[in-house]
């Protein structure tokens, strides 16, 4: 992980070994914070494994924040989805579907 | 007035929760649910409101394939699941071939290729990655295969016969040929495993009198990023559930072509008051091949549209892991990824 960027505001973070199946899940997650001004990734070439992700807030937040939000959420929706997915299973293979 | 509004909310539910299907593109196709896109509505991140609306429901679970829905969650992240249960779940496969002995008519390289497309029914959670530049392999990284097989004449074939079964032993190379050998330690840390291939009847080469294969191979982990092999699902995808709206009623004539634009199952027609009327019965069973437009009559009666966030996920195995197992290891893998990002955030100091 990288970052560069003007006044904390806005910042562009460089994440290695990463792909589209990160970068779309986690910009979702983000765009859905309401302090989220700007926010896109995008693969600056098909050959190199690593994704630029920018952040810009609105008012004086620092953009690590919704940033590491983001990342919490998408945590929290996994591990909500694994809960729900492996209660499903139980009852079907007790009562024979 | 009031009427007026509340079709625009309509008009603004649709653009939300449904993706069109019209004559000559399909329309409203991004999720545009952000905060600050919809006067009015919250759209932002509600943990709670997420976890009432999501659900996951199981629709047909057989040996090798699991059908499941899942309702409530945003392309992006369905996706996400796809693209791991296609590319990076880890399986075990064989990588290095150490060829003794081949005599047959497959080259090595071509026999090396074959083999390590064999899918191999072995846990990879028992087993680790194997180090960068190690040659050698351990036994908590790699599983051992011997094929050892040679092709010979049999004496008490019929003069006259041309049938190859009866002609020679050994003509034909199956997976079941191939032997686990114990590395080290192996047989005290898999005391009840039997590490074979998934199939036993996958042909892997034809021989004739005299020739033989004489290989040892390793198995590694891997991921399907790394090469297709290491992929352990048939294949693995999604669908959006279909959404059919009749705009106006449908009846007699018309009613039986619309039927028949459709996949069977989704238009049903019934009768009322002596008059055939169309139905839409079960939309989930069309497939979407918009006969519907070729009709000048019919295309706007209907509207074809997609529910946005219930996504109806297809998931068949090679044998290796069961379905549900491999669901529930996408899901880990992606909570992995996260985590990584987070340990990396909480280390690095930002300036």
């Amino acid at each position: 992980v990288q970052a560069d960027g003007t006044d904390g505001n806005c910042v562009t973070f460089v994440l290695h070994d990463e792909d589209h199946t990160l970068g779309n899940s986690l910009r979702y997650m983000v765009m859905k914070n309401p302090d989220v001004e700007f926010c896109g990734y995008c693969i600056t070439h098909p050959s190199e494994s690593k994704i630029n992700f920018r952040i810009q807030t609105r008012g004086g937040l620092p953009a690590v924040e919704p940033f590491r939000k983001g990342l919490n959420d998408l945590m929290g929706v996994c591990q909500h989805v694994l809960n729900t997915f492996e209660v499903r299973l139980l009852p079907e293979e007790l009562s024979g579907l | 007035p009031l009427a007026a509004a509340m079709a625009a909310k309509r008009g603004t539910d649709e653009m939300r929760d449904r993706v069109v299907l019209g004559e000559f593109g399909v329309r409203n196709v991004h999720t545009t649910d952000f905060p600050g896109n919809y006067p009015g509505y919250e759209d932002a991140w509600d943990r709670r409101r997420f976890e009432e609306a999501f659900r996951v429901d199981i629709i047909r679970e057989e040996e090798g394939a699991l059908e499941f829905d899942m309702v409530g969650i945003d392309a992006a992240i369905a996706n996400a699941f796809r693209r791991i249960l296609l590319a990076e779940v880890p399986t075990m496969a064989v990588e290095k071939v150490f060829v003794y002995n081949n005599t047959s008519i497959v080259q090595d390289e071509i026999l090396a290729h074959r083999l390590g497309l064999i899918p191999i029914r072995a846990d990879p959670r028992l087993f680790e990655y194997r180090n960068q530049g190690d040659e050698e392999g351990t036994e908590i990284d790699t599983l051992q295969f011997q094929l050892k097989i040679k092709c010979s004449r049999n004496p008490q074939a019929a003069k006259e016969s041309s049938d190859p079964n009866e002609l020679y032993f050994n003509h034909k190379v199956y997976s079941k040929h191939m032997t686990w050998v114990p590395l080290g330690n192996q047989t005290d840390l898999f005391p009840d495993a039997d590490f074979r291939p998934v199939h036993d009847d996958i042909l892997i080469a034809l021989l004739r009198p005299g020739q033989e294969i004489d290989v040892l191979m390793h198995c590694v982990k891997g991921i399907g990023k790394d090469h297709a092999k290491f992929s352990p699902v048939a294949t693995a995808s999604y669908r959006l559930l279909p959404d059919i709206t009749l705009l106006q009623p449908i009846e007699d004539e018309a009613a039986e072509m619309l039927q028949k634009c459709f996949s069977p199952g989704v238009i049903e027609i019934q009768n009322i008051k002596g008059k055939k009327v169309a139905r839409v019965a079960n939309a989930r069973l069309d497939t979407f091949s918009r006969e519907v437009f070729r009709h000048e009559g019919l295309k706007n009666l209907v509207r074809l549209a997609r529910v946005r966030n219930h996504y109806i996920f297809s998931v068949e195995s090679t044998g290796i892991l069961p379905p549900d197992v491999l669901v529930s290891e996408a899901i880990k893998i992606l909570m992995g990824k996260c985590q990584r990002f987070l340990n990396e955030l909480d280390s690095v100091p930002m300036e």
